[in-house]
């Protein structure tokens, strides 16, 4: 930790695009390419002003065709390019899972060895905004499934400023979930944040009592859960998974073994979900450190519904949260 | 419900501590079951229970010590016990034995109770092995009644606590010594003894002991100490002022329980009671001196054992001293003593035999009664001895 570094405000928009912009100045192989990115800059504003800094070569708009342009990026990535593909929503990733699965995931399998497939896919995703059932999709858990992936999941604004940078670095495709809820959220961050590590889960808050394993917008849900938490004296400890694919273990395992409790929260629909396989691996790893059943808040298993009280009843809110981990605890 | 109390294991005990549960809520107990075991004065004693029922709640922790009376425990009674109850009381002289095979059955019907599975969390399991904590006996508080962590410390402090105050206490023929010694003082103290004794010949009884016992294989046979307390509650029965307590006026006790006293290798002694003596025979007292001499001698006596006896006897033995002069266990009224027997010459019927023959002793509460009962039952107490067919 850099204490005495400087801070700044940033939302979690700005730091995305800082992120993409220090990507785009550190290597002339990158590029951007992806559906408005370049003249409306980015549905969600993410890209804005970059067409003018880096040009139409980097920042590239495309037809509204994601498997087109995803196997464009594929192709790219195989032609040494450093491409960043962006998927305005996970939802329509759909239309590019052929791409992702069969190709980019594969392709190192299938040459034995000799084509890696360096690109980066960013999506925007996460529930929120009201978009109703079709434009509310959780994929983490689709995605989080595929050998040959690696899947990150933002949910800190140092991790949008600096996932990006090093998710370039990787030799292997990576998937990149950004949080469209998130990204007017304005949060302190190092004024010179950069690169993070994508590779270990990372504990935001150390406690005693009680583990809380999330990620995406489970986690600042999850820290203003545990603030409140230890008004009531329970000390929580809060663990963002950060990397879905492939999962830091012995980082979770680690917080089993110290709190002896575990509530894992995501927006996900519960069944075989991440969750699901989180609670399993601490079953089948950390069994005998369990004082009390593995709990889990997940997304009710319905279509994501439009009218906003329902659609927050559909995902854990920081309420639901602090009721669980007071359920679990009220018999000590 | 029924309600499990601290027993009282004698007037000198006012109170125990719990040291181990034998039974948990949902077990299935029947008279006689040991429910606990109890720390006393006199050591370590398995307490049983006396209905039949399921354990509902176990309210008092290991390691707490609590005063005499104090509800240990609840149960549930089943219905069975209600009729068993109401059969007891109408027809209480027939239900007395219990055929062995209706023992067998019950006895298989708890043992499936305790194989239940108890909920624990797997941390809290895996501490409990490695202090050796038995799940059984732990109360839950997690989700469901599962037993967790913290339970399973709790239980491992109070392991420790227990430890450590044993360590503490008297060596245990220390702490009898003192249980002695307030039980005499207090005799001493309130009893105004009076002291009657008698010469009995007893070459009869014990040709008839040896007689007895040339037809019965080494483990049957019968110690002169069956047969005399035989006789002593034969006698009671009709003098019962004797068989009698003391609590500001004396109250007469309809059970025949003889206090036995047993001398303890370290020094000290214990008394454990031969209930209703009267209605068992020499044989079964025997049976019920083979039973409990021993565990009394190893400190591994049961509630019942030490619980309600109505009156003592205290016997020296053969080569010992001659005479015995009791001291009365309070609350109790009377207690007898029996001196060493030997060889004497004895005139009877105007003619000077040799004999074996022991004194009799008698010490008596004399709030209670007066020489004369006293006497009259040692004349009692001789002619039972001069009659042992009869026995």
């Amino acid at each position: 930790m850099k204490n005495n570094a400087a801070k700044i405000n940033s939302t979690y928009r700005e730091a995305l695009k800082q992120g993409l912009r220090e990507a785009l100045q550190n290597d002339e192989r990158v590029f951007l390419m992806g559906e408005d990115v370049g003249r409306y800059g980015g549905a969600f504003a993410v890209s804005k002003d970059l067409l003018q800094e880096f040009g139409e070569e980097r920042i590239m708009d495309v037809p509204l065709s994601e498997s087109g342009f995803v196997g464009a990026g594929i192709g790219a990535a195989l032609a040494g390019m450093k491409p960043i593909v962006e998927v305005m929503t996970v939802n329509f990733s759909l239309l590019a899972m052929d791409q992702i699965v069969n190709n980019a995931a594969t392709l190192l399998h299938m040459s034995g060895g000799q084509l890696n497939v360096p690109i980066v896919i960013r999506m925007g995703c996460g529930i929120g905004k009201q978009l109703a059932a079709q434009h509310s999709h959780s994929w983490e858990p689709f995605y989080a499934h595929i050998p040959g992936l690696i899947v990150l999941s933002v949910g800190t604004h140092e991790d949008a400023r600096g996932m990006l940078l090093t998710a370039l670095k990787s030799p292997d495709p990576v998937l990149i979930f950004e949080y469209t809820s998130m990204l007017n959220s304005e949060r302190e961050i190092a004024a010179d944040a950069g690169a993070v590590d994508i590779s270990k889960a990372k504990v935001l808050k150390e406690g005693k009592d009680i583990s809380i394993i999330t990620y995406g917008t489970g986690v600042y849900k999850c820290l203003e859960a545990a603030a409140e938490l230890a008004t009531i004296g329970i000390d929580t400890e809060v663990l963002d998974l950060r990397v879905l694919r492939p999962l830091d273990e012995e980082t979770f395992l680690a917080s089993v073994a110290k709190t002896h409790r575990v509530l894992i929260v995501e927006d996900a629909w519960r069944s075989v979900s991440i969750s699901s396989e989180i609670s399993s691996r601490i079953m089948e790893k950390a069994f005998y450190e369990l004082d009390a059943p593995v709990q889990r808040l997940c997304g009710v298993e319905v279509p994501i519904p439009y009218p906003l009280h329902l659609e927050d009843a559909a995902i854990p809110q920081k309420n639901d949260i602090v009721n669980a981990v007071k359920k679990m605890m009220s018999h000590d | 419900m029924i309600e499990f109390q601290m027993p009282s294991l004698g007037a000198d005990m006012e109170a125990g501590t719990l040291i181990e549960w034998r039974k948990k809520p949902g077990d299935a107990v029947k008279r006689g079951d040991i429910i606990a075991e109890v720390e006393t004065q006199k050591g370590l004693i398995e307490i049983e229970v006396f209905d039949e029922g399921i354990i509902g709640e176990l309210l008092i922790k290991e390691g707490t010590k609590v005063p005499v009376g104090t509800v240990m425990a609840l149960i549930n009674p089943t219905e069975t016990t209600l009729e068993t109850r109401k059969e007891t009381i109408s027809e209480k002289p027939t239900v007395k034995i219990q055929p062995t095979e209706e023992k067998i059955v019950e006895k298989a019907t708890a043992e499936k109770f305790e194989e239940r599975h108890i909920k624990v969390s797997p941390l809290a399991k895996r501490i409990a092995t490695e202090n050796n904590i038995d799940l059984s006996q732990i109360q839950g508080t997690g989700e469901d009644g599962s037993i967790t962590k913290d339970d399973v410390e709790k239980a491992i402090s109070q392991k420790a606590k227990i430890e450590k105050k044993e360590e503490k206490s008297l060596p245990k023929n220390l702490a009898i010594r003192s249980a002695i010694a307030a039980a005499m003082s207090k005799s001493n103290t309130d009893i105004p003894h009076y002291y009657l004794e008698k010469r009995i010949d007893i070459t009869k009884a014990l040709a008839w002991l040896r007689e007895a016992n040339s037809k019965r294989p080494i483990q049957k046979r019968l110690l002169p100490a069956a047969l005399l307390i035989k006789a002593v509650a034969k006698s009671l029965i009709d003098f019962p002022e004797l068989n009698a307590i003391w609590d500001n006026e004396v109250q007469i006790k309809k059970e025949i329980n003889i206090g036995f006293v047993v001398s303890l290798r370290g020094g000290g002694v214990i008394i454990p009671a031969i209930h209703k003596a009267s209605e068992k025979s020499i044989d079964e007292i025997m049976e019920a001196l083979n039973d409990m001499i021993p565990r009394a001698r190893a400190m591994k006596l049961r509630s019942s054992d030490l619980s309600d006896s109505t009156i003592t006897i205290t016997s020296l033995g053969e080569g010992g001293a001659d005479v015995v002069f009791g001291v009365i266990y309070p609350p109790q009224v009377a207690i007898i003593g029996f001196g060493g027997s030997s060889q004497q010459p004895f005139a009877e019927n105007g003619m000077l035999g040799i004999r074996t023959v022991f004194t009799v002793t008698l010490a008596g509460d004399h709030r209670a009664t007066d020489g004369l009962i006293g006497s009259d039952f040692l004349v009692t107490l001789n002619k039972q001895l001069q009659n042992p067919e009869a026995l």
